[in-house]
């Protein structure tokens, strides 16, 4: 379980760490804890000759919350997510979510920037970032973009950052004080990924849903994005038939493999249970 | 691929060595420092035999470079006995509550409890298995591993009073 050789950079600075990427091209990664890369690369399923280290990079890590919006900096870990008592108040989905990701050792190194930008459909963070409308910020030779998470996944593995960009910042809207969530995850065992997972966020003003965002994760290639799903509870008293609607509205949208964690009618009645519970639990939140 | 020069304390001590980049911590403290407290289980990040405290942190050695260390202070089993060298708490209370049985993962296990106990002074058997979720044991069933550690979490908390 060696991996292949590889040079190893760990530039101080951004500037530094885009050097170094324009320098390699395909043949450079960055990385950040290194939970997702690192046994790819022990398993001679990836293969690099540069290695960019970015821990040294103050300006990717922290976490700000100001004027309605939570900037985490790439760097973050899932610790750090779960122990941060200002996003305990702010943003307690994170906490929730963060919870269920793999065990406590690999918490401490995984990063959310890593989460988020590697496209593997396992991870959570991707689905949970587009239930919260988040967006990512790429600094990359041609200066910075930011790109929405509901517009970043492309397929498993391929997204909307180039080779040459490094994912820095993470800023998601806080949601209006009340909002109902939940982030609800059936997994195998500690550690591994979702069989189905899925985020929920609800608000609720006299009675009624006004809005609602759904985000389903591992049951396709990218995070789904449930939009239908979301509009059958707008509108509604989130009474027993308008949950039933989301549930079957999301369903649809889905598109599960068939793999060691089951076939596909059990992966999408699973999904099914598992945002029925979701959004149960953020509609006893809500309010 | 040429070596680098690593530098890091290990257990209060400062050592150095060189090392292919593509080293991993897990080998670098067992082959090259000769500090073979902490164990190769599965080597694929997933049992937790080869827990080391880095900066205060709980890692898996065998999935982090020696690169990624550098200049780090890192703490193995070794490093939680006593001054003079008798068994730390933790370790004895795994010794007295029979917390393990062929022990393989406990080193592991120790090294985790004592990051666990540091964060939570007090935890609930609750908090202490899912703190110790990324630890696996195929012997005991846990059960004595559990009470090891709150065994170990009221001494370290009755010493402490007892200091003040």
């Amino acid at each position: 379980m060696i991996p292949a050789g590889f040079e190893y950079h760990r530039p101080a600075d951004i500037p530094s760490a885009l050097a170094i990427l324009q320098q390699h091209g395909d043949e450079a990664r960055v990385v950040a804890g290194g939970h997702s890369l690192i046994p790819m690369m022990k398993l001679r399923m990836t293969f690099l000759t540069h290695l960019v280290d970015l821990q040294d990079i103050d300006l990717m890590r922290g976490i700000d919350i100001a004027g309605g919006t939570v900037t985490l900096g790439a760097m973050t870990t899932q610790h750090e997510l779960i122990t941060h008592d200002g996003l305990a108040q702010t943003l307690p989905i994170l906490r929730e979510a963060a919870h269920q990701i793999a065990d406590p050792q690999v918490r401490y190194m995984g990063t959310v920037g890593g989460n988020v930008a590697n496209g593997d459909p396992g991870n959570d963070m991707p689905g949970l970032m587009q239930c919260l409308n988040a967006e990512y910020e790429l600094q990359g030779p041609e200066g910075t973009r930011n790109v929405a998470a509901r517009e970043f996944y492309e397929a498993a593995y391929f997204t909307a950052r180039s080779d040459e960009e490094i994912l820095t910042k993470i800023r998601i809207p806080v949601p209006a004080a009340g909002t109902g969530y939940a982030y609800e995850k059936q997994k195998r065992k500690i550690g591994d990924y979702a069989t189905a997972a899925s985020g929920v966020l609800l608000r609720v003003e006299g009675g009624t849903c006004t809005e609602a965002s759904i985000a389903m994760t591992n049951l396709a290639d990218t995070p789904i994005l449930a939009v239908a799903a979301g509009e059958a509870l707008v509108g509604s008293t989130l009474d027993d038939a308008a949950r039933a609607a989301a549930v079957a509205a999301a369903v649809d949208a889905i598109d599960p493999a068939a793999d060691n964690r089951g076939p596909i009618e059990f992966k999408k009645h699973t999904a099914g249970v598992i945002l029925r519970r979701a959004i149960d639990r953020a509609a006893e939140r809500a309010g | 691929m040429s070596k680098m020069h690593v530098k890091m304390k290990v257990n209060g001590k400062e050592v150095e060595g060189l090392a292919e980049p593509r080293t991993l911590l897990i080998h670098f403290l067992r082959e090259d420092l000769r500090i073979t407290g902490p164990h190769i289980g599965c080597e694929t990040s997933h049992c937790g035999a080869c827990t080391v405290d880095m900066d205060g942190k709980s890692v898996k050695a065998c999935t982090v470079f020696v690169g990624q260390a550098q200049g780090a202070d890192i703490t193995t089993v070794e490093g939680l006995v006593n001054p003079d060298g008798s068994l730390g708490v933790i370790q004895e209370m795994f010794r007295e509550h029979h917390g393990l049985q062929c022990g393989y993962c406990t080193p592991g296990m120790i090294t985790r409890a004592h990051r666990l106990l540091q964060e939570n002074p007090n935890p609930t058997e609750e908090e202490v298995r899912f703190g110790l979720a990324g630890n696996l044991c195929r012997c005991t069933g846990y059960q004595n591993i559990v009470k090891s550690v709150l065994a170990a979490a009221d001494m370290m908390n009755a010493q402490k009073e007892a200091a003040e």
